[in-house]
């Protein structure tokens, strides 16, 4: 536990932030992110190819020396923020973050292709997988081939290679990689069509191995996941403020704005304390896998437990104090209360981190 | 060029050289603590400081402890300390910092503070006490209430209505009272909990020397609400080690008593553990926030949170012990010389804990202060605000 983590933002990252917000402005408008869930799925290369080359964000977790950027998840969580702000659809947080964390552990080229951006990885298990939980695995023969389906999996519909962890016959969870190309992959019509999900289905799949021994790596990945996810979180919920603010101020009624009624103005002042905690709690998770500190587990479990509901709170407050307005497919709430409870069950619930929180700071539950 | 946690465990190694605690009367020692520069090192120099970070203060403390020196009793002068100094650094003239500062920060005396009435509780600025110039003396008089350690203080931060010919906010003033001056009367006010950490204070015909006004006449609404931006960012920023307050000591019942715990009462107080925590690292980022600058309207939010956990978790902790939660201490009239929210018994915090939603400016105001300071949202309805003080109805 440290309290020398910096929680707030440096220059670096306050410019990092600027450039990217500047792009999805340009890009990634609500009114084209809506077709996504009309089947028009053209945003996502048009998004990620600018955000991957023009700024180079998928180098950013990559040393400099595996041609990445050598950054931190200080500045991958900034851009976190900005992706869930604009709930952009791209694969950062599932190639970027989950499947570069992992791939740090492993030789072979995929690393620094995926830095560049020339590849695009997933890591084949559930969204809402936790990382303190059980890791759903296919099996994998002596020969090396791969069989077993996997449904819910984010980042699979824009990968290229698929990183699946197996079990072979005396149990042990090894990681492999196969190209997408090679499997079934099938999408899933998902509550949040900005991160839509796939069903793989491997049978007798020729992967290559990553790594022997692999648990400890894909949990930590998971970890890395799930505490940056917070900042995502975080971006979300201060757009539902923030809107909600302008919108309420904008909206008059009995001849008033709405953001003039006491009984709206407390609910306001109530997220926007809500949505400044989240930011503690975000910042503190990212300031923590940066620094590699001790304490990352409690980060991560800590800014999941708290940031998820939050984040849910925002968009459904929002949906609510914008009337009905908000409950129209024209407007881009929904987009966020989508992402916002599809990001709740990401990574293991908000009460499965709590859990895991009594776990590790001693608070054991009855009967314990 | 800042000073760095070395050459400030160097300059308190010198101090000591020179300066035995072991030998050295305790008040003696302090007031030449004061004079090196080394009490609080975020003030200037020449006022106890030396314009140095405040995130290295723990080091000269700990070098202090560590020498087995004595220190102020900081929690004996917590309205002195917390908002009473940091008011007079800003607004106070060179002489009233000279003359106040110094038996401030030693304990020598204690401060407490004379803003709440009777008819001015959330609407603060409807101070009615009223302080009228005679040469060079203001004549005060009116009644105060809430003030915490009345009884102990030698000085207090006073706001009284200097102009009540307009309106309410632009007739004040903001004043260092002394709490001898035989116009002043101290009666307890005792509380649910069954103490009396609270006073009545009446001020009849009280004479205060205008050379202790605190800035301006008419400037005391602004000097007043620097004050508690300072008080809600005391109140809402305190603890920094995990598991500090009220859920440490929850948490400690929890682990001593196995044969307490329900699934239901677990739920709760995770979920009380992770809103602790998330305040104690908002508490951390306000503070690195504010390194440089004065409190604004964002401590607001911190004491809503804590109000509200420390409220949950006392409910909580009376459930957790079953019978023993229907066990109360003591219900004597005792006038505390220290408060301390989280020591006593359960039943005592729970009770206690109700007073943080209200003291320091309630939920609700503080709902409306994020509201309107913080997200810019209208402000509420205000038939008083443009109108002369006394014309208005109260």
């Amino acid at each position: 536990m440290s309290s020398d983590l910096d929680l707030l933002y440096s220059d670096v990252e306050d410019d990092l932030r600027s450039s990217v917000r500047d792009l999805l402005a340009d890009r990634c408008d609500p009114t084209v992110v809506v077709g996504l869930y009309d089947g028009d799925r053209s945003l996502v290369d048009a998004l990620w190819k600018p955000l991957a080359v023009d700024l180079g964000l998928t180098g950013l977790l990559v040393p400099e020396d595996q041609q990445g950027a050598g950054a931190t998840a200080r500045e991958a969580a900034v851009v976190l923020e900005e992706l869930g702000r604009a709930v952009a659809p791209v694969p950062f947080l599932t190639s970027s973050v989950v499947a570069t964390t992992l791939l740090l552990e492993a030789d072979g080229d995929l690393l620094p292709r995926l830095a560049t951006g020339e590849r695009t990885a997933a890591l084949v298990v559930p969204l809402n997988t936790a990382p303190h939980g059980p890791i759903p695995a296919c099996s994998v023969d002596a020969a090396g081939r791969l069989t077993g389906v996997v449904s819910a999996v984010a980042g699979a519909l824009e990968a290229d290679e698929l990183l699946v962890p197996a079990r072979d016959a005396d149990g042990t969870l090894s990681l492999h990689a196969v190209a997408a190309a090679d499997v079934e992959v099938t999408p899933t019509v998902s509550l949040d069509m900005t991160r839509q999900l796939a069903r793989i289905r491997l049978a007798d799949a020729a992967g290559r191995p990553v790594l022997g021994d692999a648990e400890p790596s894909i949990r930590r990945a998971l970890l890395a996941g799930a505490a940056l996810l917070a900042s995502e979180q975080l971006g979300i919920a201060r757009w539902c403020l923030e809107e909600t603010v302008a919108y309420l101020m904008q909206r008059h009624q009995f001849g008033r704005p709405l953001g003039g009624f006491q009984a709206l103005k407390h609910r306001l002042a109530d997220l926007s304390v809500g949505v400044e905690s989240a930011a503690a709690a975000a910042r503190y998770a990212a300031a923590a896998v940066a620094a590699d500190d001790p304490d990352v587990p409690v980060a991560a479990a800590l800014a999941q437990a708290s940031c998820s509901d939050l984040a849910v709170t925002a968009a459904e407050e929002a949906l609510q104090l914008h009337g009905g307005i908000g409950m129209t497919w024209e407007h881009p709430m929904h987009l966020y209360l989508k992402r916002a409870k599809a990001d709740q069950i990401a990574f293991g619930t908000p009460g499965s981190h709590r859990a895991r929180l009594a776990e590790l700071v001693d608070l054991p539950g009855a009967g314990a | 060029m800042t000073i760095t946690a070395a050459e400030l465990r160097e300059r308190v190694a010198a101090f000591l050289a020179t300066h035995d605690p072991a030998t050295m009367d305790r008040m003696e020692f302090l007031r030449a603590r004061y004079d090196a520069g080394l009490a609080w090192i975020r003030f200037p120099e020449g006022h106890g400081g030396l314009d140095a970070p405040q995130s290295l203060q723990p080091v000269v403390d700990e070098a202090f402890r560590d020498a087995g020196a004595p220190d102020n009793r900081a929690r004996t002068n917590g309205i002195g300390l917390g908002m009473a100094a940091p008011t007079i650094l800003a607004f106070g003239t060179e002489e009233q910092k000279r003359r106040f500062l110094r038996p401030l920060w030693t304990g020598e005396e204690i401060w407490c503070q004379l803003f709440s009435e009777p008819g001015a509780g959330s609407d603060l600025a409807n101070v009615g006490t009223r302080a009228v110039r005679d040469g060079d003396e203001w004549v005060v008089g009116g009644q105060k209430v809430w003030t915490s350690g009345a009884h102990n203080a030698r000085l207090a931060i006073l706001v009284a209505r200097t102009d009540p010919d307009v309106p309410k906010h632009a007739g004040l003033s903001y004043f260092l009272c002394d709490m001898t001056d035989p116009g002043v009367e101290v009666r307890p006010l005792r509380q649910i909990t069954g103490e009396a950490e609270f006073n009545e204070v009446f001020l009849t015909d009280v004479r205060i020397p205008d050379a202790q006004r605190l800035g301006e006449v008419g400037e005391g609404w602004k000097i007043a609400n620097a004050t508690l931006n300072q008080e809600r960012v005391s109140i809402g920023a305190g603890a920094s080690a995990r598991e500090n307050g009220m859920i440490g000591t929850v948490a400690r019942t929890w682990r001593e008593h196995p044969e307490l715990r329900t699934p239901e009462l677990h739920d709760r107080l995770l979920r009380l553990w992770v809103d602790a925590e998330v305040a104690r690292l908002s508490g951390l980022r306000l503070r690195q926030k504010l390194a440089t600058g004065r409190p604004g309207p964002e401590g607001a939010g911190m004491k809503l949170t804590y109000a509200r956990v420390n409220q949950q978790l006392t409910g909580l902790e009376l459930e957790l012990l079953g019978e023993d939660g229907l066990v109360y201490s003591d219900w004597t009239m005792v006038r505390p010389e220290v408060i301390d929210m989280t020591g006593r018994d359960a039943g005592y915090r729970y009770l206690r804990a109700k007073g943080n939603s209200i003291e320091g400016g309630t939920s609700e105001i503080l709902r409306n202060v994020i509201a309107e300071r913080v997200l810019g949202l209208p402000p509420e309805h205000r038939v008083d605000k443009d109108r002369p003080w006394k014309e208005v109805a109260r």
